[in-house]
């Protein structure tokens, strides 16, 4: 612990901190552009310059300089200043002045520390250089011009992202940087670079020209385009969410967010249910609530109805479902749309144990049935950063890319039965062994099996434990919670033949099982579930409500409400309350506040913000086996795995482009 | 400085470039880069190996070589590197073409101690003779290009043709050299001045003159 002093202050500071972090500490502003605490350090854009001796009588670059004992940092000299006047005098000799029609202006690094550092006004005569556009796909927006060469877009597919595809080429003033012949940026973390740059060289391309950063309400909650649930900021103007951008949470999402939570947030103003729709004689026609409701009501359901969860829904709806029901005398609910029905009876077999910090220090990992890069794409950066530290991967399920060096296993199940050696022997010298099953080894009904080995390979050990399932849907551990769970999955509701169906944003259910059923559907987008329905009751999205969220890992998580939903579109508890009404039975709360009461003294742990405590693994059954083979994962295009993104046009763009390979001619702009 | 953009990647570039792949003694040459360093650090032979590959396109066309696209994604994938990471090293250094350049390839240094010493005039004796910058001439022997710096400047002015420089040029040394390489021979490499071997004091020492022939304490003297 070296102890140093800054500004006449004298701190002590963790072992290998450099000068930079030092002056933090110390709580003195640097300014910098290339130096980026999650990113390598690369120390070319000069702007961290203190002044440190014992050391040369020149500043020094903060960033990559190692703080030892003794030394002292000043970051108020005269010489301090002037050399970050001068650092930003070259950096602005190439920018472009063009700050009225940039879309960074006013979250702009350059902007800001040119005003805070720089000085009053430019000197420079000569001629500015200029550079051509870049093609990275329809996500990035390039303005190369502004570009002031800190390579953090560079340092971030290479490291984080793991697929090296942004470079910089040719070198001194002529330097560029650009993907492979002007390839798009094709990976489903590539929209982070937007965040990482710190000028208006990469900006958003779907959001170009949208808004400023100050008109626009900030609005904290909660990433559901899978179950990862990373924390993001809707940022919403008048009644539209015009973007949504990560936060940093180190636990879950740290400070990336994939390009689908990102990107989807437009299909929140397209296909949207705003009316309330009745299917008379085969045709969906509008009507008015009453109507509805009367419709429902003449089915005269009694005990024979049923719920069934959508992937987005909060757990304040799954609950008032729930009410519902019960005041009915009903308990078939179901959470899990396509039909997987594997055991709920202890729901530490079916949550990510080690957590998404805790799978970073894993050094052996089997995956089974999981395509994590398109599953949890945030979980894959993760587990790229345990291969980093030393972890091997081993894979069961037909080939995907990883980012990471590992093992394909093939796709045949039985193989778990009788593992090869070289993983066995990873598994038995691993100190911190992890299992991931993912929606294709749940299909297939691996759960028993895994928990076999869990127990062979002894996964949980003290402080640690290695057992964990992916989910991919953002209510998938709330629904869980809530006893959204049928021993035989949807198919025992179906047997059940229910008079009336509540479908709560379902939109990935076959609905020819429940031909017999009145489908009242209650969600916000016209997708696959309106289709099917023969009520439509439109409610609120993720982002016009309050709610709480459970990721895979059992982390509770609570979304607030950004923007109004649009026309007749109410929130979803509010639907379900009046429902109550008009099939005359009480549920108990008037109010959300109440709603949210009564389901936290029902499930204490939704009440709580952070992880849930499920308990311990249940005992496994040693005789469990595996067998049948993973033929596909069940996302087969990242970008349309929900309602909200397929509505979005963005979203259908990456997937036209990035996945399917159409060439998209770019519109000259 | 001249262009540094890659040729454009066209069908005819892939068509012609697409089956590049190592000859034979070639092959072992790339593997004896690749063995200079551990297993798993074979990235570390990049600049040899597109040395190499500019230098086997350069037999092939009878031209100093340089480095089409496909060639370029033929080293990457023989070193198992992201192709962007290749064409980031090749477009950074000078000693790599990216277009296609004439036998000879004439670098002339424009820096200012050939500048002051008359690099001027040879760029006007490469122009007479039908050079233009960053252009293959029409009979495929030259392509002039003006380069900084090379570190002779000693023996300045100098122009660097393929592997070879030439220096303390004038227009008629360079003519004279150009002459010679374009009727097949191999002029005197190094400089041009009669009497001097290498970059030693033209005319003969003016400091430490007694130094030239044996050592000789000057500290007595100082």
């Amino acid at each position: 612990m070296p102890k140093v002093t800054v500004d006449g202050q004298e701190i002590e500071v963790p072992n290998g901190a450099t000068v930079l972090q030092a002056c933090e500490l110390a709580g003195k502003e640097i300014p910098r552009f290339c130096y980026h605490e999650r990113l390598s350090i690369a120390g070319n854009c000069r702007m961290c310059l203190v002044e440190v001796k014992p050391g040369p009588p020149k500043p020094q670059a903060s960033c990559a300089l190692p703080a030892t004992e003794g030394q002292e940092i000043r970051t108020d000299t005269p010489m301090v200043k002037a050399a970050r006047e001068g650092v930003m005098e070259f950096l602005l000799i190439n920018h472009p002045l063009d700050c009225p029609i940039c879309d960074q202006g006013g979250e702009c690094d350059l902007q800001d520390q040119s005003v805070a550092y720089g000085r009053g006004g430019s000197r420079y005569e000569e001629n500015k250089r200029a550079v051509t556009e870049k093609y990275m796909g329809p996500l990035i927006k390039t303005v190369m011009t502004r570009c002031i060469h800190c390579t953090r877009c560079v340092r971030f597919s290479e490291e984080i992202a793991g697929v090296d595809e942004i470079g910089a080429l040719y070198r001194g003033e002529d330097m560029q940087i650009t993907t492979y012949l002007e390839q798009a940026a094709a990976h489903e973390l590539s929209a982070n670079v937007i965040d990482l740059c710190p000028v208006g060289a990469l900006t958003s391309r779907p959001y170009a020209f949208e808004a400023r950063p100050w008109e626009l309400k900030k609005t904290l909650s909660i990433d559901v385009s899978d179950a990862v649930g990373a924390n993001i900021r809707l940022d919403s103007r008048g009644r539209e969410v015009m973007r949504a951008l990560p936060r940093i949470n180190d636990d879950v999402n740290e400070e990336w967010l994939s390009d689908k939570g990102r990107y989807m947030v437009d299909g929140l103003g397209a296909r949207r249910l705003d009316k309330v729709w009745i299917r008379k004689s085969g045709k969906l026609q509008a009507a008015s609530w009453d109507e509805a409701f009367k419709a429902i009501a003449k089915a005269k359901p009694g005990a024979s109805i049923a719920a069934i969860a959508g992937d987005l829904v909060d757990c304040e709806t799954m609950y008032a479902a729930k009410a519902l029901l019960r005041a009915m005398g009903s308990d078939l609910l179901e959470g899990r749309q396509t039909g997987l029905s594997y055991d709920t009876g202890s729901l530490a077999a079916v949550n990510f144990n080690s957590t998404f910090a805790g799978i970073e220090t894993a050094d052996a990992i089997l995956i089974v049935g999981s395509h994590v890069r398109w599953e949890a794409p945030l979980v894959n950066v993760r587990l790229r950063k345990a291969v980093k530290r030393g972890a091997k991967v081993f894979i069961v399920g037909p080939e995907w890319e990883p980012t990471y060096p590992a093992t394909f296993l093939g796709g045949d199940l039985s193989v778990l039965n009788k593992l090869p050696k070289d993983v066995t022997d990873t598994f038995k010298g691993a100190e911190r062994p992890a299992l991931i099953l993912g929606g294709a080894g749940l299909g297939k009904g691996a759960l028993g099996a895994c928990l076999a080995l869990a127990d062979k390979f002894k996964l949980v050990r003290d402080g640690w434990n290695g057992f964990n399932v992916l989910h991919m849907a953002a209510s998938r551990m709330g629904g869980l919670m809530l006893g959204y769970a049928q021993p035989g999955g949807i198919g025992d509701i179906a047997k059940a033949a229910p008079k009336v169906v509540l479908a709560l944003g379902a939109d990935e259910v076959d609905w020819s099982a429940f031909t017999g059923s009145l489908k009242v559907y209650i969600g916000h987008h016209g997708d696959k579930g309106a289709h099917a329905a023969d009520v439509i009751l439109p409610a609120a999205s993720f982002a016009e409500k309050d709610g709480t969220y459970v990721n895979t890992e059992g982390r509770v998580q609570f979304a607030e409400k950004a923007v109004f939903a649009p026309g007749d579109a109410r929130e979803d508890w509010t639907i379900l309350r009046a429902l109550a009404d008009a099939l005359g039975v009480t549920v108990g709360f008037d109010s959300f506040a109440q709603l949210q009461a009564a389901m936290i003294a029902e499930v204490p742990a939704l009440g709580e913000e952070g992880l849930a405590s499920y308990g311990a693994l249940p005992k496994a059954d040693a005789k469990a086996k595996a067998e049948g083979e993973i033929a596909g994962y069940p996302i087969k295009d990242f970008y349309l795995t929900n309602p909200i993104a397929r509505a979005s046009a963005v979203m259908q763009r990456c997937s036209a482009e990035l996945v399917h390979g159409e060439e998209i001619a770019e519109a000259a702009e | 400085m001249a262009d540094r953009t890659p040729a454009p990647d066209t069908p005819e570039l892939r068509a012609r470039w697409g089956s590049f792949a190592w000859t034979e003694e070639n092959r072992k040459k790339a593997d004896w880069h690749i063995a200079k360093y551990p297993a798993g650090r074979q990235k570390s032979a990049v600049m040899p190996l597109l040395d190499l590959a500019q230098r086997q396109v350069g037999a092939e066309t009878d031209t100093q070589g340089w480095l089409p696209l496909p060639v370029i994604e033929y080293v990457a994938a023989h070193l198992d590197m992201p192709v962007i990471r290749v064409l980031e090293v090749a477009t950074f250094y000078f000693m790599y073409n990216l277009r296609p350049v004439g036998k000879f390839h004439v670098q002339v240094c424009g820096t200012t101690p050939c500048m002051l010493r008359g690099s001027d005039a040879l760029f006007e004796t490469c122009k007479k003779r039908g050079m233009s910058k960053g252009h293959v001439s029409a009979d495929g022997l030259w392509t002039l290009t003006e380069v900084e710096c090379m570190g002779n400047c000693a023996t300045a002015p100098m122009v660097q043709i393929n592997d070879d420089n030439y220096e303390d040029l004038t227009p008629e040394r360079l003519d004279a050299v150009l002459d010679a390489l374009a009727a097949g021979q191999q002029p005197k490499t190094g400089t041009q001045e009669p009497g001097r071997h290498t970059s030693e004091p033209a005319g003969g020492p003016t400091t430490l003159k007694a130094m030239v022939s044996a050592n000789h304490d000057y500290r007595g003297e100082w």
